[in-house]
């Protein structure tokens, strides 16, 4: 999950790591009753979760009143990548003589928290990493021990040659790995950490992300949310024990597994069609949950066709086949459905499905691909 | 032989009370896994369908000997568990539990490795040695005794392998499932490792997925260390980057971890990839010249 920049700095100012002073505003009036209260010149950033706000003009430097009124009219409403800005963030702008990079993330292959760190802060750590890798300075943390502060002060001694700038900046990264394991983060950066010219060291901007996985002990991200439309769909569907993510295809399908889910998608695109969507029904044997996975697939409008396709483990075909039954009675269904039943209990699943003039039955994962797609055509 | 569980795993379930841990033990009991207790705090005494259950795993394993432990105990308490197998002298965990928070992983990893425990999972089937034991969840009729050794990210998806390789006649050494969160135990290189070493397996199916960089360091590996032939597939190749298709770790991040570089490194690496599951007996076979 992840949260705006106001919200990740609001986090930073519970764990006393510095910030700018700042106001979230919703309307261009909100903007310049903030712009009274906060010391000229100010900066207007959209709130937009997606990054390269600036390129697309998203954030603003006024000097006045009407100037950050303005700004505030042209980017509430703007389109960033797909998503309108609906919140502002005005904060006191900062003269700054260094940007630095800090982050960390759970990194697979040390199976640790990773620390980064990079002189070349304030451009998108991505590009330093494809480009210029060297500059970035990785650290595992051992977990047990956590972040000394020596460990701190000895990377920071790597990109800045004040002490008291080192001990700031150190100071800063001890508190947002306090900030990180505590609220379960997956991702947490500041980007830049700024020096500013009278020697502060500032979080400039913020990005955190929550381990999905841990959101069981954190009931109030629940409020912090701000999800798409799509998003909404997933998450949804996640309280209903489906994993979905809604695509831009024209064969809607459901099937038990994530990795047999996308083999399933894959297959469709191999044999010349588009899926509409990844849907995984999870592993248990719960006729409501196929019922809302057919939901999903026939609300979608792009949706010619459906295929079908579970591999019985804990899954059961006779499960799956009441469910589908359940759902063709409460749901009228008017396009193709192509069914591929196999593992546990097939036999029997097969068995309940035979009457079922909706379904046309297939024997493998290609057969069932090859007639899905044919159908759609017909549609 | 076989690689991680044969006819000496003595199994001990943590979790066996539970829902799942009690209908899946019934399943491993009926295959033929040497099952020697269930774990259950405040239940020792007890038995689930004839097997004794211990308050802890301490308990367990000094009373019966047990060397392997699965975990159905759930997300929020399971990386304790996992912990107290490994300060219990088990050698082997098994950890099937899906949603265990990242950050209890990485914490309880250090301990495992002070211990010497090896983990399979979390969120993952977990493995089998047809003919021998079976742990996890797993649909034990599909698979045979054989002389393929497979490793895979994912349950379903490892079904259908099975089930294309069974349709060729193509039996397997060992299963592994090693699950589908970002951090888990023992991963490509180690099982590919043992695999190489083990005298029953003649050549290897990598089942990868999209999301971090594993497959492409198992590419390297492989050219350098394994001599068996492997065939890989990896799934995803539609899915869009930055959506989490199901499984925590299946996440295309910042245009890296796409299954098409996946594909090139294998490719690379004189890997063969299967395009498509039914691609795969064809190629194992073609592999071990039958």
């Amino acid at each position: 999950m992840k949260i705006h920049e106001f919200q990740g700095k609001e986090l930073f100012a519970d764990y006393k790591i510095p910030i700018q002073k700042q106001h979230v505003c919703t309307t261009v009036e909100q903007v310049g009753v903030a712009f009274d209260e906060l010391t000229s010149p100010v900066v207007v950033k959209a709130q937009v979760l997606v990054g390269g706000r600036g390129k697309a003009g998203g954030i603003k430097f006024t000097k006045t009143r009407e100037d950050a009124m303005a700004a505030a009219d042209k980017i509430l409403g703007m389109d960033i990548k797909g998503l309108t800005v609906e919140k502002l963030l005005v904060c006191e702008a900062v003269d700054i003589a260094k940007e630095i990079y800090v982050g960390f993330v759970n990194d697979r292959n040390t199976k640790s928290v990773m620390l980064m760190v990079s002189a070349e802060g304030g451009v998108e750590i991505e590009e330093v990493a494809k480009t210029n890798p060297e500059k970035i300075i990785k650290i595992p943390i051992d977990p047990l021990v956590g972040l000394p502060a020596h460990l701190a002060r000895n990377v920071f001694f790597k990109v800045l040659n004040d002490g008291s700038q080192v001990r700031q900046a150190a100071d800063i990264l001890v508190k947002l790995y306090k900030l990180y394991v505590e609220k379960d983060c997956s991702l947490a950066e500041i980007n830049p950490l700024v020096i500013t010219d009278d020697n502060k060291v500032i979080a400039l901007d913020s990005k955190i992300n929550f381990d999905d996985n841990a959101l069981f002990r954190h009931p109030e991200y629940e409020a912090m949310a701000d999800y798409t439309d799509d998003e909404k769909l997933e998450v949804e569907a996640t309280e209903r024990g489906l994993s979905y993510v809604k695509l831009d295809g024209e064969i809607g399908c459901m099937v038990n597994g994530a990795g047999l889910a996308m083999a399933t998608m894959d297959m469709i695109n191999l044999y010349g069609g588009t899926p509409a969507n990844f849907l995984d029904i999870g592993g248990s044997s719960n006729p409501q949950k196929v019922i809302h996975a057919m939901e999903y697939l026939l609300n979608d409008k792009n949706v010619k066709a459906v295929l079908i396709n579970i591999f019985g483990g804990i899954t059961r075909c006779d499960d799956v086949a009441k469910g589908l039954l359940e759902a063709f009675k409460q749901m009228k269904v008017t396009i193709p459905v192509v069914i591929r039943l196999s593992g546990t209990n097939e036999k029997e699943g097969r068995e309940l499905l035979k009457d079922s003039k909706e379904l046309i039955s297939a024997d493998s994962m290609a057969d069932a691909a090859r007639k899905v797609i044919e159908a759609a055509k017909n549609v | 032989m076989s690689i991680l569980i044969n006819k000496n795993t003595k199994l001990v379930v943590q979790g066996i009370t539970g829902r799942d841990g009690g209908f899946h033990a019934s399943k491993m009991g009926a295959y033929g896994t040497n099952m020697v207790a269930g774990v259950s705090p405040g239940k020792e005494g007890t038995k689930v369908n004839g097997v004794p259950v211990f308050n802890t795993v301490e308990n367990a394993v000094k009373a019966t000997g047990a060397n392997t432990s699965v975990i159905f105990v759930p997300a929020p308490f399971a990386a304790d568990a996992i912990a107290e197998a490994s300060e219990a002298g088990i050698k082997l965990v098994i950890a099937i539990t899906e949603g265990i928070p990242t950050i209890d992983v990485i914490r309880v990893t250090p301990i495992l490795e002070r211990n010497g425990t090896k983990m399979i999972g979390p969120n993952c089937p977990g493995l089998i040695s047809p003919g021998e034991s079976m742990v996890g969840i797993l649909p034990v009729t599909i698979f045979d005794k054989g002389n393929v050794g497979l490793i895979s990210r994912s349950g379903t998806l490892t079904y259908e392998m099975v089930n294309q390789l069974k349709s060729h006649g193509i039996g397997q050494s060992t299963c592994v499932g090693i699950g589908g969160d970002p951090v888990i135990g023992l991963h490509y290189k180690e099982l590919l490792t043992m695999f190489e070493a083990d005298n029953d397996t003649d050549a290897i199916v990598l089942c990868g997925e999209i999301g971090g960089d594993a497959e492409e360091q198992a590419a390297a590996f492989i050219k350098e260390n394994i001599t068996k032939p492997v065939v890989a597939f990896i799934a995803g190749q539609s899915a869009p980057p930055g959506k989490r298709m199901g499984h925590a770790g299946a996440l295309i991040t910042s245009g890296s971890g796409t299954a098409a570089e996946k594909i090139k490194a294998f490719e690379a690496a004189g890997v063969k990839v299967a395009k498509e599951p039914a691609e795969m007996p064809v190629l194992i076979k073609k592999a071990l010249g039958i």
